[in-house]
């Protein structure tokens, strides 16, 4: 029997039911008598609230209740769940995020009040009955201006609107590298703010029960036990055991989902006001004014170098925008996933960086795909490529004189990578690219009036997040284990119960490939079960690419107690000392004989325990197991992209991309090829196409539709070469590290290298639209004419 | 108002009183409980709605139900076979990992079988320029674009 399923493409046992239709979203979801919610937003970046008045929308057909920041002043606001201390140890600005405006709006966006009606068209039709009178106040958006003088303040307790102004790094000590630099290279930008843009809108079923006092919230949600331990202890302040949450299949995260959203608080709290079920889903247009958006730095980075290209030190200076309210995980995003990733893959052995997080009439700023690593990977590795331009060094060449080359490495930042190597991404991303064919393709595209370039990209991330207690010196408010169940039933088969939660990500297929392999037992005898707090025992869920190293090592954790159990009922069954039993291949063994007992066997003695040790054992074999992690994860790979821009449009090809990833040890290499391919169109995405904008004087949100925030399609973006090395992570059972957001991560800045290159310019914005591109184009020809 | 709309969904008749204002994606969706049929945008620009109209892939977010009266509908629950066969697109989605949460999926399906009809063996070129009208935010449409060139050589 060929039960090892580790490093093998199997199919996913989930296509099945979303290539039929079958899949089971939120909004798929129908409860007798349901309600259907509407909110009323905000229409103005900034505003006092004069009145809110719901008398006439009463009175509308079908409608059940309307309710407002009024009626919801006994609901705590929205937490965040990371403490930032700042440079003077002053805890951050933590203002108040109510889930329904209490006097005063703070962005476009903004929940004012929910109309609840029979249908969705009647509690739409009530929601133009609501009478709100607004004092319109002026705005500010743009982090460059958040602190300036004058600068409409937006939360009394921030009169400055700044939230925190962090540091990490020895100052003096980077400052001293700088002035005995041979070379410096400096680089102002912009990472651009995004808006997730999960396929799958946000959407949330709340039902009461009079018979039991409890509530059942359906949520397109990544990380159910958390909503439910947010809204439970911090918010609604209900019993944390009379509320289920429930994430079915959802579509789509990139972050967007780990949050606690008031939409979820409010239709949760209204199913027992009403005693009815409440749905809400949410319209496009409304996703993009409340789901958290990403990124949004303004940035300042040096790059001190001696004369041969060997990185002295690294100066950082970030403005990071947390928008009008502190979403759940907002603070630690621009700081400690950010900060401590800039030593990237290099000994660079000074780094300083300081971040000022603003709060601005926009929609809060949170995770997406990376979260604070895509956007240190733009700082360095743009910075890379531009000194290896200016000390005419080539850029392979440069950042091989830099590479951390020896493990565990200690950085100037606070992590300590157990393991990598980052030659050999680099080497097999050159090789598979074809840089050494590079010269002749630049001629051919020039023969055709095209531009050519090419860039490169060596990221590194921290995944699997986190050991729990690092995770809490650093100010974080929850846990970051992962819990797991194994429950062999009688017959052998297994059902495994995981706080992570796919998305997309696959875990029905690759966890179970890791079960079944451990116990020797065939992949269909084995189900995933996650993504509801009624079955699964707890659960951090999934974001930061934690969930095969963590989630998955929290699994392995109980399929060993499961394995030791079973040794210890096999040893009774054969009449042997438990030390002598092995087991493998799906039989506990005595070992050198052919004494054997199928894993099936041990179970059914399990459950039937006639012949049972009972006086060592309890029958039943079912092991929970919590797993904490010692250390985070650290993938890594090196990305090579060429680009052939069209000088008389702007318009810029990707012609060819590579990526070689090292995410040490790959369960389901199709799946992982997956996520790569995703991760880099997200990543290419936003140097290429996406932009969130908004008017700088009235706070509107300008790109609020899928017709003017343009995500990439299908002949935008090219197929890709993909490779991977492994560097088995030293510190958890399966060795690996997660592969997620690699793609996000390492893209842009790859991108943006090979369009500078193309264009013989040192910087450039994001996106590389058309306009920009032909901008630069322009620019340029003025510059060498002059 | 409501008006009394008539069709044939996946081969079946299919009747009911609706709102006039209602879309043809909320009557498959919520009248007839079809809820393979995704809605991802209000603009038209996702695509997770496509079905089949007449034989032609549309997005049903795009008309009202009654725009449909008389027509033959066909939703990805109808594409397999009665005895559960997949047809040769489905079976290359999942072949190639070419779908990920599964949300863009169905309406991928729809469009993709509706391309091979009108290219039977179309370029990645073409697959590329005829997939605008269907955004996916997982697979970065590498795998999409190889299923669907799967599937044309087998349909």
């Amino acid at each position: 029997m060929a039960t090892n399923y580790i490093g093998q493409a199997v199919k996913r046992r989930e296509d099945y039911r979303f290539i039929t239709g079958a899949g089971q979203y939120t909004d798929d979801v129908a409860l007798p008598g349901q309600t259907y919610a509407y909110f009323i937003r905000s229409p103005h970046a900034h505003a006092k609230l004069r009145s809110v008045r719901k008398d006439k929308a009463l009175k509308a057909p079908g409608v059940v209740a309307v309710f407002t920041g009024d009626d919801t002043k006994a609901i705590n606001g929205l937490p965040c769940g990371w403490l930032i201390t700042d440079v003077n140890g002053q805890p951050m600005k933590e203002p108040p995020h109510p889930v329904l405006a209490q006097g005063k709006v703070r962005h476009v966006g903004d929940p004012v009040a929910v109309v609840i009606a029979e249908s969705y068209g009647q509690a739409k039709d009530a929601a133009e009955l609501v009478d709100i009178d607004y004092e319109v106040l002026p705005a500010v958006v743009d982090v460059a201006d958040a602190r300036k003088s004058g600068a409409p303040a937006l939360h009394d307790i921030a009169a400055d609107n700044t939230c925190y102004v962090w540091a990490l790094g020895d100052k003096a000590a980077v400052d001293k590298a700088f002035a005995g630099a041979a070379h410096v290279t400096t680089l102002e930008f912009v990472n651009n703010r995004l808006v997730p843009n999960a396929i799958e809108p946000r959407a949330a079923t709340a039902s009461y029960s009079r018979a039991d006092d409890g509530y059942t919230l359906y949520v397109a949600n990544q990380n159910p036990h958390v909503e439910r331990l947010l809204m439970t202890a911090f918010v609604l302040g209900l019993p944390e055991h009379k509320v289920r949450v429930i994430a079915p299949d959802v579509g789509g995260g990139f972050g967007s989902k780990i949050y606690l959203y008031a939409e979820d608080v409010v239709v949760t709290w209204a199913s027992k006001q009403i005693n009815r079920p409440v749905k809400w889903t949410a319209e496009r247009s409304e996703s993009f004014v409340s789901d958290a958006h990403g990124r949004d730095h303004l940035t300042k980075a040096e790059l001190a170098m001696d004369k041969d290209g060997k990185f002295l030190a690294m100066r950082v200076h970030t403005t990071a925008n947390m928008g009008a309210y502190l979403s759940t995980f907002a603070s630690c995003i621009p700081t400690i996933l950010y900060a401590t990733l800039l030593a990237g893959q290099y000994t660079t052995p000074l780094i300083y960086c300081q971040v000022t997080a603003v709060f601005t009439n926009t929609t809060p700023v949170d995770a997406y795909r990376g979260a604070g690593r895509p956007e240190a990977t733009y700082v360095v590795e743009r910075l890379v490529e531009t000194a290896a331009r200016e000390m005419k060094l080539d850029p392979a060449e440069i950042r091989r004189r830099n590479f951390i080359t020896k493990f565990p490495y200690q950085t100037p930042v606070a992590l300590q990578y157990d393991t990598g190597n980052y030659e050999a991404t680099l080497g097999e991303s050159l090789k598979l690219g074809d840089v050494a064919g590079y010269a002749g393709r630049k001629r051919e595209s020039e023969a055709k009036g095209k531009l050519r370039g090419i860039g490169y990209s060596c990221y590194i991330e921290a995944c699997g997040i986190a050991p729990s207690a690092v995770a809490g010196s650093l100010g974080a408010r929850a846990g970051l284990f992962e819990a797991g169940e194994i429950r062999v039933h009688p017959t052998g088969k297994v059902t495994v119960f995981t706080g992570s939660h796919a998305h997309g990500q696959g875990h029905e297929t690759t966890f179970a490939q890791v079960v079944a392999s451990r116990f020797g037992i065939p992949l269909e005898d084995v189900d995933i079960v996650h993504g509801d707090t009624g079955r699964i025992l707890f659960g951090m869920g999934t974001y930061g690419s934690r969930s095969i190293a963590v989630g998955g090592t929290a699994i392995m954790k109980a399929v060993d107690k499961v394995v030791a159990k079973g040794r210890k009922i096999a040893a009774h069954l054969m009449e042997t000392a438990e030390s002598d039993v092995e087991f493998k291949d799906g039989f506990f063994q005595v070992a050198g004989t052919d004494k054997k007992k199928a894993f099936a066997e041990i179970a059914l003695t399990a459950y039937v325990p006639h012949n049972f040790p009972h006086d060592k054992l309890e029958p039943g074999l079912n092991e929970n197991a919590f797993y904490d992690p010692s250390n985070f994860t650290f993938p890594a790979g090196s990305y090579v992209c060429e680009v052939e821009v069209d000088p008389d449009t702007g318009q810029v090809r990707i012609d060819r991309w590579t990526a070689v990833d090292d995410f040490g040890k790959i369960i389901n290499p199709m799946i992982v090829e997956g996520q790569v391919h995703g991760g880099l169109v997200q990543g290419i995405g936003q140097a290429l196409t996406e932009v969130c904008r908004y008017d700088k004087a009235t706070g509107q949100l300008l790109t609020g539709t899928m017709l003017d925030y343009s995500l990439p399609r299908a002949d935008e973006v090219p197929s890709f070469r993909v490779g991977t090395k492994e560097t088995p992570c030293t510190h958890n059972p399966l060795g690996v590290k997660g592969c997620g957001e690699a793609g996000a991560i390492g893209a842009p800045a790859a991108l943006m290298n090979a369009i500078t290159d193309a264009l013989g310019v040192k910087d450039l914005p994001m996106p590389a639209s058309p306009l920009n591109v032909w901008r630069a184009i322009q620019q340029n020809k003025i510059k060498k004419a002059a | 108002m409501t008006v009394r709309v008539s069709l044939t969904v996946n081969g079946k008749p299919a009747t009911a009183e609706v709102e006039e204002r209602t879309l043809l994606v909320e009557f498959i969706r919520n009248n007839l409980r079809l809820t393979g049929t995704h809605v991802g945008c209000d603009t038209a620009q996702c695509g997770a709605c496509t079905i089949h109209l007449n034989g032609r892939a549309v997005k049903a977010c795009n008309m009202l139900a009654m725009q449909a009266e008389g027509a033959q509908v066909v939703t990805i629950e109808g594409i397999a076979k009665a005895d559960g066969t997949l047809h040769p697109m489905q079976e290359a989605f999942r072949e190639h990992h070419a779908l990920q949460c599964g949300f863009c999926t169905p309406g991928m399906i729809m469009s993709a079988i509706d391309l091979v009809k009108v290219h039977p063996s179309p370029s990645e070129e073409t697959i590329r320029a005829e997939l605008d009208g269907n955004l996916c935010r997982c697979t970065g449409y590498h795998n999409i674009v190889k299923a669907i060139k799967a599937a044309a050589a087998k349909m």
